[in-house]
Parts: structure tokens; C-alpha cells; sequence
């Protein structure tokens, strides 16, 4: 028996010590061990509980645990102790049911204040339309000609495992939100599909996307910088890639990003409609095309368009895709109800969705040779 | 209490059972029932913890190694319907088996062919869930809590056999709940008064009607999702008048008071335990039985907690936070009794109380994060992240499952009347006790720095804790395979013979029986002074 105890006090010292020598030589962010403290007045305030919830807990647990272990080492039998015969005391009960009660009171207060400052979202500067879909985020600026999709920019190479990963891997998006410092801001949350959840620790902001219900949440950021946070609700198979980035400007800052945002989307509409009157070539179509599909459809249907057998229909081969131009195009354009097929006619152009219809119809062994051009999709989005 | 037992020993005319695969099959016996439901349990618990291997495995670094995250959301989900409805459940009813007869002095559950058909339900009802693992389109991926629409819109066909499997798993717990009402009702041995009965038989009536209140919610549930998938209604779907939130109310009215299916049993277990090795009457008997009770009432007005990210009222988040604070009040007497009946008793450390303790330190640790929980301008931090998985697995597996081994072991020498291999059990206990803690614990801290729990991939800094979170679960998955060594040699009957009280300070009716327990016991009624 001499031998196991010493062997596993070996191993248990030079388990502490590996850990020991693991935390002094990496950054203390990888070994982060408590919540963040954040940067909003409310963020800070739900730390502050946090730490008393957990102070109250260590020492209710010290003090039972030493009861405990106190009895496990003066009260065993080995060291001739002999049974005691009391086995109730009112008084013992009451006073123990009681004291926690109040303790229980104590918590409360401080905890329900910051709950009903939490949820009070009037009076807010800015309000921003938050929407879930299967795997990116909808912002979209209530006050101002400003909306788009947010998804995520890592690589599918980092995730598997082909190339290095990078700093922020997994945290990262194409297109963050931008919020002004120092202002209320209110956001309206909701989704196109499953339900959701908008979380950023640094703002102490988690709320859920209900599709078909508006839920609000606020927050009002002291310090300029870039705050990272996940969707926190499990939505399918991309559930642990659909990040969130906020970037918070300085006020002036964020009314000139907001301007420049108003004119680069104005300018792309009327792009479009230009581009309604030009003919892409097929070569055009498809290199456009592949960078669209990887981008919006190869979540689902991969990217050598074989679906996944009983979850996403293969591509490849479809009979529609091969011979029913009508209905490919309004899937696309319109989504399938009932299913995880989403209306990509306002995630993408018209130019872009005629590219990648093009390019399913064409690509992987689909040699149809169909061309779709953007004026084929404006025909059925207008109902022409 | 004590008995005269002359009667017992000479019964062996009423061996006329068939044998083999028959036995098994066609048993109608308390005794053979819940052996079969202990292993099926453990059975269980072996792949529902293969699948958490893989879960591991896959989260051992950062990138996808080993599995694509489609397949981790099957293992995820499945992993959780196993453990809770096929390992933790008919552990549970397996030592109700067992024990409730011969704690009360009946000669056998109230209604023994519904107690064999109870059973043999459930290897139907998981061959069809794992069956479905390997159809096209895989099983169940969307969690063990099936949120709709993620279970109906925008599942696959499979959703209809996971539909069919819950609905006769609920069908067998709520046989088995009748069955344990019935019997307690009716079947006490004369002079065995309500608050005469040991406390494991008191957890296990209450647990039988939270039983027969909330599976039929379950059932319900997973009906609507089937008809909201198949038959076009729109229970959970907005756009045909329906609310997906209003799923999950359900679902946790159901949920909530299942949690605590699944650790009173555990309480009762533990009041068995400490005593005996305390040598000490159980501190507050009484106030163990109220406690009991009222944890059962407050548990079905606090289900929404697991909700409180939903976008509530501010008014019912409040009601919930106070209501979920107060159960702390009779699981903390529940605690204090235990202690107290330890303090200043007469104690050793055999392999039963070596797991009481570890569940009395563990169990409230996850009682304790619990509290934390609770409070929800914190609870919008911890919602969904591991900080959720470390507190349920604290109070499950630290929590449910150590309990049911501290009863494994505490009971295995009456079963089989052999002493189990105590080296083996140490050695199990030992390793389970530190690897369960390298698993779980680390889970805190990255909850706390905000790692999404249900995510096959993690951004880097997680790395280091989630390589050692892996490594504590190998081992506590390795240290198992202890447990099967020492169950099988146990089942082989090797071993020293042992008395009919085993241990030491042992009371109660099921240690003044022969050990083994002969296969009929109290055919005439004990008398209980």
C-alpha cells in the first residue's frame, strides 16, 4: 500500500508542478481563470456579484468541508472514538435553515438591481437590428442606410489543421459591427432560422434570437477597442464558427464610418443596376461564382457540391440543377420553406447570384452549359 | 427496528424459474429485475462515456482532428439522452428494485410483470436511438434538450425514431414509478410507519411522483415535435402562430424536475451510507424527509432559470432567481445533516463511505455553483458556456453517479454475499476521484473566460486547459474499466464470504436477511417494533 501512496504523491507534485511551470511561461490570457470584468458599467457590476457569489460560496464551503474534515480526522474510529448518541436539535435545525435564508436575502438585493438596470433598454442613441441565420450575423442600423452580413473570416485550411493558426482563430468576421463609446446603445435580436445567441462577455450582453420574436438588449461601451464574443445558442453544424467582432469609435469617429458605409452602399445598388444591362462571360461567371459558393453555400452543401447525405441534398447531379432551371433559380433566390434553405436574395447581388447559379449548373461534372446573367434574376425577383 | 427472520432460508421450493436466457427474459423477481437494470445501466453508461471519449478526442486541440462537427453534435446529444435516460434512470430504478422490498419487508415489487415489461422496453427503446446514429443523415444533433425548431424545421428524418425512443423511455420510468408507489403504499411490513422507512425508500416515493408528473410533459413534448415535423402544426413556429420559446417552457417544466429524479434517489443513498459508517444515527431524520419534500415542490416552479437569455419579463426573471435561491435552503439542511451526523461519530473509511464523502465535497461544489447560477445579471455570463458544464457534471457525475457506486458498493456484499475485490475498489476509487476532477473542474475556468459549451473547435486560448480537461477524461473513462474488472469478478461470486450485516454499523431490514439475500425474502411479513 506504502508504494501506491508514495507513487501517486509522485505523480500528483509533478502534475502541480507542470501546471505551475505551464502558467508562468505562457501569457496569463491562455490561462485565464475568472470572468472578464468588461468595459460597460454593467459589465463591471455583474463582476462585482460574480465575486460575491463566489467569496459567499468558498466560505460557506470552508467552513462545511472543515466541519467535515475535521470529524474525518478526530472523530474516526482508529483514533478510539467512540459514537455520540444526539441525533436532532431543533434549535441546530432552525438556526441552520434560517442563516442561509438571510444570506440568501443579502444576495438578492444587489442582484436585482442589477437585473432591472440590465433590462431597461429606453432612452437608447443608436438601435441596431441584430439577425441570427445559419452560420453569420445581420446587422442592420436602424437610424441610418446601413446593413450586412457579418461572417466568419478564418480560413477553413487553419481549422483543418492545413495552415497555422492565427491570433484571434475563430474570433475573427469579414465585417464587424461598429458601435459608438459613450452612448446607449440598443439592440433589437431576432433570427431567419433556428434560435440564436448574441453574446460579447466584454459588454456582459447574451441574448437569445427567437426567430419571429424581437428581443432588446443594451449596452453602453466606456473605451474604444475591438470586443470579441460567439453565438452562445446551439444552432446546427456551424454553431462553434459564427463569431461576433464590435468595434467601438469614438463618436466622431463612428459618425464618419457610418457616412462612408451610407455612400459605398448606395454606390453598389446603383452598381447593380448598371450591371443589369451587361452580359458576364461564362469564364466570368464561374470564377465569380466558386468565390460566392465557398463563401454562402459550401457551409452546407461542401464545397465539392456533394451535400451530406440525409442532412444537405448533393448538388451534384441534382435532377433540378441539371434540368429545371425555374425552380434552381427561385431555391435560390427565395429559399425552400420548412427547410434549412435560406432566401439568398438578400445576402447576395444579383450579379453574384447569377454567378453562382451558373456556376453549380456548370461545375463539379453539371456540364449543362446554362449561363444565368444578372437581368435572369432580376426577371423572377420582379416577378417578370 | 429488528425481525424475526426464522422463516427465511427454506424456501427454496419456489425455485421452479426457467433457466438461461429465459430466466432473464421472463423473470418477474425484484432481485433479477434490478440486476438487469443495473446492467443495463452500466452498459450505458460505458458507450453514453465511449461518446464522450470522442467528444474529448475531438476537443483535445484546436482545428477539426477527428470528427466533423455535424457527427460532434450527434455525439453531444446522444451522450446526454443516454447518460440521463439510460444510465442514471435505470441505475436508479435498478436499486429501487432491489432495495425498496427488502427495506419495507415486502416479499416483491406490487406489480412484477409490469416491472419486467418496464425493463425489457428500454433495450428497445436505445437500440432504436443508436440504430438511428448509423442511418443516413446520422441521429439526433441538436442537443439533448432538442430546442425546437433546431428538432423539427431543420432536423433530419431520423427526428421521428429519437421521438419514438424518448416516448418509451417514458413509458418505462413511468411504470416503474407506479410500481415503487404502489409497493411503498401497500406493501410495508407491519409496524413499518411513514416515518419508520429508511430514507432511501422516502427519495425514491418522491422521485416516483415527480416521475409520473413531468414524463408525460416529455411525452408531450416530443409529440409536438413530431407533429410540428411531420403533420404541419406550428406548436414552435412563429410563422404559423406558434412560439419556439414556448418549447422550451416545456420542455424545462419537465426538465427541471427531472434534474432532481436524478440526485434525490442520491440523497437517500448517502442518508444510508454516512450513518452506517459513522456509527451514528442519521442526524434529522424528520428534517431530511421535509427537506426531501419541499426540494420537490420548489422544483416545479423554477424551470425557467435554464431560460433566462430567452428575453423574459424582467418580473418572472426575478420570481425564478428567488425561487431557484430557495432550493438552496433544504439541499443546504440536507448537507448540514450529514456533517452533523458525522461529527463526533465513530468513523472508518470502507469503499461505500470513501464515495459518500467524495459526493457530500463534490455534490456541493455543483450545489454551489448552482447558487452562483441563479443569480441572472451573472447567469447572462455563465448561460450556455462550460461553466453550465462543470456545474452539471459536478452534480451528476460527482453528483448521480458517485452515489450510485458508494450504493454499488455498499450493497454489492448482500447481493452477492461475497466481499468485492477491495484493492480493485480503491484503486477505482482513487482514480475516479482524481481524474473526475481533472476533467471537470478546469471546465470552470474556461467557462468563466468564455468558451461556448457545444462547440466541436475553440479559439486558442482555451488551448491548455481543454488539453487537460481531455486527459482527466481519458483517465476517468480508463478508470471505469476498473469498476468493470471488479463488477464481473463480484458477479462470478469470488471472494471472502461476509455476514449477514456486512458492515459494521449497518441497520435495517435488508441486513438481518441471509447474504446473499435468498431469491424470495419476507414470503411472512417482519414485524417492526
Amino acid at each position: 500500500m506504502k508504494k501506491i501512496w508514495s507513487s501517486i504523491l509522485v505523480i500528483l507534485t509533478s502534475l502541480i508542478a507542470f501546471a505551475v511551470s505551464a502558467e508562468t511561461s505562457s501569457t496569463a490570457d491562455q490561462y485565464q481563470l475568472n470572468l472578464r470584468k468588461g468595459v460597460t458599467e454593467i459589465s463591471g457590476q455583474v463582476y462585482d456579484l460574480h465575486m460575491l457569489m463566489f467569496i459567499i460560496c468558498v466560505v460557506i464551503a470552508v467552513l462545511v468541508f472543515g466541519a467535515m474534515f475535521w470529524s474525518m480526522f478526530f472523530h474516526r474510529k482508529s483514533r478510539g472514538a467512540q459514537p455520540a448518541n444526539f441525533h436532532e436539535s431543533v434549535k441546530v435545525e432552525i438556526a441552520w435553515t434560517v442563516v442561509p435564508f438571510i444570506i440568501l436575502v443579502v444576495m438578492a438585493f444587489p442582484a436585482a438591481k442589477t437585473l432591472i438596470a440590465m433590462e431597461d433598454p429606453e432612452n437608447s442613441e443608436v438601435t441596431i437590428l441584430v439577425t441570427g441565420s445559419q452560420w453569420k450575423w445581420h446587422y442592420k442600423y436602424m437610424e441610418n442606410d446601413v446593413e450586412y452580413y457579418s461572417v466568419m473570416a478564418t480560413q477553413q485550411e487553419q481549422i483543418n489543421n492545413k495552415f497555422a493558426k492565427g491570433e484571434n482563430y475563430l474570433l475573427e468576421v469579414d465585417r464587424p459591427l461598429v458601435i459608438p463609446t459613450g452612448k446607449k446603445v440598443r439592440f433589437l435580436v431576432t433570427s431567419d432560422d433556428v434560435i440564436h445567441s448574441w453574446w460579447v462577455p466584454d459588454f456582459a450582453v447574451k441574448k437569445d434570437a427567437n426567430p419571429g420574436f424581437i428581443n432588446e438588449a443594451w449596452t453602453n461601451v466606456n473605451e474604444p477597442g475591438i470586443y470579441r464574443g460567439q453565438c452562445a445558442e446551439l444552432c446546427g453544424k456551424d454553431h462553434g464558427f459564427m463569431p461576433i467582432v464590435v468595434i467601438a469609435k469614438e463618436p466622431a469617429e463612428y459618425q464618419a464610418w457610418v457616412n462612408e458605409q451610407e455612400d459605398i452602399q448606395r454606390k453598389a445598388k446603383e452598381e447593380e443596376q448598371r450591371l443589369l444591362a451587361m452580359n458576364m462571360t461564362m469564364e466570368e461567371l464561374m470564377v465569380t461564382g466558386e468565390q460566392v459558393y465557398l463563401r454562402a453555400c459550401a457551409a452546407c452543401h461542401q464545397p465539392n457540391g456533394q451535400g451530406l447525405p440525409g442532412v444537405f441534398p448533393a448538388l451534384v447531379g441534382s435532377d433540378m440543377v441539371l434540368n429545371d432551371m425555374t425552380a434552381h433559380l427561385d431555391v435560390v433566390i427565395n429559399g425552400k420553406a420548412g427547410t434549412a434553405m435560406q432566401a439568398f436574395a438578400k445576402q447576395l447581388t444579383m450579379s453574384e447570384l447569377a454567378a453562382v447559379i451558373t456556376y453549380e449548373r456548370n461545375a463539379w461534372g453539371n456540364d449543362t452549359g446554362d449561363m444565368v446573367q444578372a437581368k435572369d434574376i432580376n426577371a423572377v425577383m420582379t416577378g417578370q | 427496528m429488528s425481525t424475526a427472520t426464522t422463516e427465511l432460508g427454506h424456501d427454496d421450493h419456489h425455485h421452479h424459474a426457467p433457466s438461461g436466457i429465459k430466466r432473464w427474459l421472463y423473470t418477474t423477481n425484484h432481485k433479477d429485475i434490478g440486476t438487469l437494470y443495473l446492467w443495463f445501466a452500466f452498459i450505458m453508461f460505458l458507450i453514453g462515456g465511449a461518446m464522450a471519449m470522442v467528444i474529448r478526442a475531438e476537443l483535445f486541440q484546436p482545428g477539426l482532428q477527428i470528427v466533423d462537427p455535424n457527427f460532434f453534435n450527434q455525439m453531444t446529444t446522444v451522450h446526454g439522452l443516454i447518460m440521463v435516460f439510460g444510465a442514471v434512470m435505470p441505475a436508479f430504478t435498478g436499486l429501487a428494485n432491489w432495495l425498496v422490498p427488502m427495506m419495507i419487508g415486502a416479499p416483491d415489487m406490487a406489480l412484477p410483470r409490469m416491472n419486467n415489461w418496464s425493463f425489457w422496453i428500454l433495450p428497445m427503446a436505445f437500440s432504436i436511438l443508436l440504430a438511428s446514429l448509423f442511418m443516413e443523415g446520422g441521429g439526433p444533433a441538436f442537443g439533448w434538450t432538442f430546442y425546437a425548431p433546431l428538432s423539427t424545421t431543420y432536423s433530419n428524418d431520423t427526428t421521428a425514431l429519437f421521438v419514438f425512443s424518448v416516448h418509451i423511455m417514458g413509458i418505462s420510468s413511468i411504470m416503474g414509478a407506479i410500481n415503487v408507489i404502489v409497493t411503498i403504499f401497500n406493501m410495508r411490513a407491519p409496524g413499518m410507519t411513514w416515518m419508520k422507512m429508511p430514507l432511501f425508500v422516502w427519495t425514491w416515493l418522491i422521485t416516483a411522483f415527480l416521475l409520473i408528473a413531468v414524463m408525460p410533459v416529455l411525452a408531450g413534448a416530443v409529440t409536438m415535435v413530431l407533429t410540428d415535423k411531420f403533420f404541419g402544426t406550428s406548436f414552435f413556429s412563429a410563422s404559423g402562430g406558434g412560439d419556439p420559446v414556448m418549447f422550451q417552457h416545456i420542455f424545462w417544466f419537465f426538465g427541471h424536475p427531472e434534474v432532481y429524479i436524478m440526485i434525490l434517489p442520491a440523497f437517500g443513498i448517502i442518508s444510508a451510507i454516512i450513518p452506517t459508517f459513522s456509527r451514528k444515527k442519521l442526524f434529522g431524520y424528520a428534517s431530511m424527509v421535509y427537506a426531501t419534500t419541499s426540494i420537490a415542490l420548489l422544483s416545479f416552479i423554477v424551470w425557467a432559470h435554464h431560460m433566462f437569455t430567452t428575453g423574459m419579463p424582467v418580473g418572472a426573471e426575478l420570481f425564478f432567481m428567488f425561487a431557484t435561491m430557495l432550493i438552496s435552503v433544504p439541499t443546504g439542511v440536507k448537507v448540514f445533516n450529514w456533517v452533523a451526523t458525522m461529527w463526533r461519530g465513530s468513523l472508518t473509511f470502507e469503499v461505500p463511505m470513501l464515495f459518500a464523502l467524495a459526493f457530500i465535497v463534490l455534490f456541493t461544489i455543483g450545489g454551489l455553483s448552482g447558487l452562483m447560477l441563479a443569480i441572472v445579471p451573472v447567469d447572462f455570463q455563465y448561460h450556455d458556456t462550460y461553466f453550465v458544464v462543470a456545474h452539471f457534471h459536478y452534480v451528476l457525475v460527482t453528483g448521480a453517479i458517485f452515489s450510485i457506486m458508494a450504493a454499488v458498493y455498499y450493497w454489492l456484499p448482500k447481493w452477492t454475499g461475497k466481499m468485492f475485490d477491495i484493492t480493485l475498489a480503491k484503486w477505482h476509487f482513487w482514480c475516479s476521484l482524481i481524474s473526475v476532477n481533472v476533467l471537470f473542474f478546469p471546465m470552470h475556468f474556461v467557462g468563466l473566460a468564455g468558451m461556448p459549451r457545444r462547440i466541436p473547435d475553440y479559439a486558442l486560448q482555451f488551448a491548455d486547459f481543454n488539453k487537460w480537461i481531455s486527459l482527466g477524461g481519458f483517465a476517468f473513462g480508463l478508470s471505469q474499466l476498473i469498476f468493470l474488472a471488479l463488477l464481473i469478478k463480484a458477479c462470478r461470486k469470488k471472494g471472502e464470504p461476509v455476514s449477514d450485516q456486512v458492515w459494521e454499523g449497518a441497520e435495517g431490514l435488508e441486513w438481518e436477511i441471509p447474504s446473499p439475500a435468498p431469491y424470495h425474502t419476507f414470503e411472512t411479513p417482519p414485524v417492526i417494533k
